[in-house]
């Protein structure tokens, strides 16, 4: 089955990126995941994300278009990025997500099977 | 006849072919629809054309053909070609007279998967396995029916979208889960329990989750909890008949006519009190089910020998009050205490257990009712008394405490 892992960091940990002085590892984390997902055949898919600042949302208003400047829920966590897989079942995706590295940073990882079309 | 042999075969055949239309499809709604359609066609046909020689194999052929065809309508084509090979081959088997394989503990270790809220754990195995309505689960776990029914029918979509892997999980996970499995099958067990006045149907219910626990004893053998649980049911069967006087009163465990306890019966619970306590030895982990059954054996033993060993019970209790802190846990555990040191070390371990604030619990009453007697403070057990009499469901247990009462 299909997957998707959206992975969900708090404004501390996009800061992260930032920080010289840990950016390195947080990057090597994701690298090295990115890879174990490659080499195990499973990953078709994904994307790191800029931060919620960087984001416009549209949506009609009363008959019209409205754009809003970030995203569109102010949540303590946004979303960061995003890995699409393909494993046998459910508890297979819990076992990459475990592994994600957003879940050491405290972040959190939502596991969604995608729609079969 | 008939119906009374369609329902035999309902309750006994039902987990095992949900389990069984699950375990390929993850599809519990379909399984059980398909299985609801192939009953009431057994319903229409059994009675002109005679019961079929093997009567779960012939509803697991109808409910299988009506999957089929539902499958068929809503869905591609690449995904039944499979399961119709399983089924086949299921049908051959079963056809030379072979049992239907039996993957409730499967079907069971599905509804305690972690990625469901664990609340609903407990819900999901009463109904998709004991075959309960929303509303009876919803009356077990005294919630509202429109809510249970809702959340229920959510968690099986879960079930099916999200592709929850259906097999035994490894020992760790299996470890995890069983408490909601065994939490799950007394609960069935003390709703048939509770319902003393209840229908042939409730008892059979009483019946089915002790054969869920025997099978699952099968799958499982040698574990403590489930050994402790399967014996703590048979002791309350065993005593089942003696829990009332002729003239259906309520009758303590103490006061009982041991001549009425069914000595087969608690035979049988004292050699799987036995086993559990050899599988511990090994094992090593001490859990609920088997100290109930502990304490269980020790109230059996003590009537049967006319002896009096309430620091036995009491210690018991503690281990238990550790392991499963719950109120109804903790208030016998207080009672222990009163028979083993005193009324006055009972009462204080009852108050800090609390009355239950907004949801007024009638065990807290009803024990410091005797307590307070027993301490002489006589007006104050005439109005717990009172509030426990009120708060008893069963007129038999009203009529005992108001016996208790006039003392």
């Amino acid at each position: 089955m299909k997957y998707a892992l959206l992975i969900h960091e708090s404004e501390e940990v996009f800061a992260v990126r930032q920080d010289p002085a840990k950016a390195p590892a947080y990057w090597g984390a994701y690298t090295a995941f990115g890879q174990a997902l490659t080499e195990a055949g499973v990953m078709t898919g994904g994307a790191g994300l800029q931060p919620p600042a960087t984001a416009t949302s549209l949506r009609k208003v009363q008959g019209k278009n409205a754009i809003q400047d970030g995203p569109f829920a102010d949540t303590k966590e946004q979303l960061a990025g995003f890995y699409l897989i393909e494993v046998v079942d459910l508890d297979a995706a819990m076992e990459w997500a475990e592994r994600c590295p957003a879940i050491e940073y405290g972040g959190s990882v939502e596991v969604r099977p995608l729609l079969v079309m | 006849m008939v119906h009374s042999l369609i329902d035999r075969s309902a309750r006994e055949a039902y987990g095992r072919l949900v389990a069984l239309l699950t375990a390929r499809t993850r599809d519990v709604e379909a399984a059980e629809d398909a299985l609801q359609e192939a009953f009431l066609a057994a319903l229409e046909q059994w009675p002109l054309v005679g019961v079929p020689r093997q009567p779960e194999a012939w509803l697991m052929a109808v409910a299988r053909r009506r999957w089929l065809d539902r499958t068929r309508k809503e869905s591609r084509m690449d995904r039944y070609s499979d399961f119709e090979a399983h089924f086949d081959a299921m049908e051959s088997e079963t056809s030379r007279g072979m049992d239907l394989p039996d993957d409730r503990l499967e079907l069971m270790m599905i509804c305690a998967h972690p990625v469901l809220e664990s609340s609903l754990h407990a819900p999901l195995i009463l109904q998709t396995v004991l075959g309960m309505t929303a509303d009876q689960v919803a009356s077990v776990f005294l919630t509202s029916p429109a809510g249970m029914a809702q959340r229920l029918v959510r968690a099986k979509r879960k079930i099916k979208l999200a592709g929850l892997r259906f097999e035994l999980p490894g020992h760790e996970q299996l470890e995890a889960r069983l408490g909601a499995l065994l939490d799950a099958v007394y609960a069935a067990f003390g709703a048939a329990w509770d319902d003393w006045t209840g229908a042939d149907g409730q008892r059979r219910l009483a019946t089915e989750a002790e054969m869920l626990c025997a099978a699952m004893a099968g799958r499982l053998p040698e574990h403590p909890e489930v050994l402790g649980l399967w014996a703590l049911m048979k002791y309350h069967e065993a005593r089942y008949a003696a829990r009332r006087a002729a003239d259906g009163s309520f009758v303590p465990l103490d006061e009982q006519d041991v001549s009425r306890w069914n000595a087969g019966m608690i035979e049988e619970a004292e050699t799987l009190v036995r086993r559990a306590a050899a599988a511990l030895k090994s094992s090593g982990r001490l859990g609920r089910y088997a100290l109930e059954a502990a304490i269980q054996s020790a109230h059996v033993t003590n009537r049967l020998n006319g002896s009096r060993d309430s620091a036995g019970i009491y210690r018991l209790y503690e281990a238990l009050v550790r392991v499963a802190p719950s109120r109804g846990v903790r208030v016998a555990h207080a009672a222990a205490a009163a028979e083993a040191v005193g009324a006055e070390t009972g009462l204080r371990l009852l108050e800090a257990v609390g009355d239950g604030g907004e949801r007024p619990y009638q065990p807290f009453y009803a024990l410091r009712a005797e307590l307070l007697y027993r301490l002489g403070r006589y007006p104050e057990a005439q109005l717990d008394y009172d509030r426990a009499i009120a708060l008893s469901t069963d007129e038999a247990v009203r009529g005992y405490l108001r016996g208790r009462k006039k003392r």
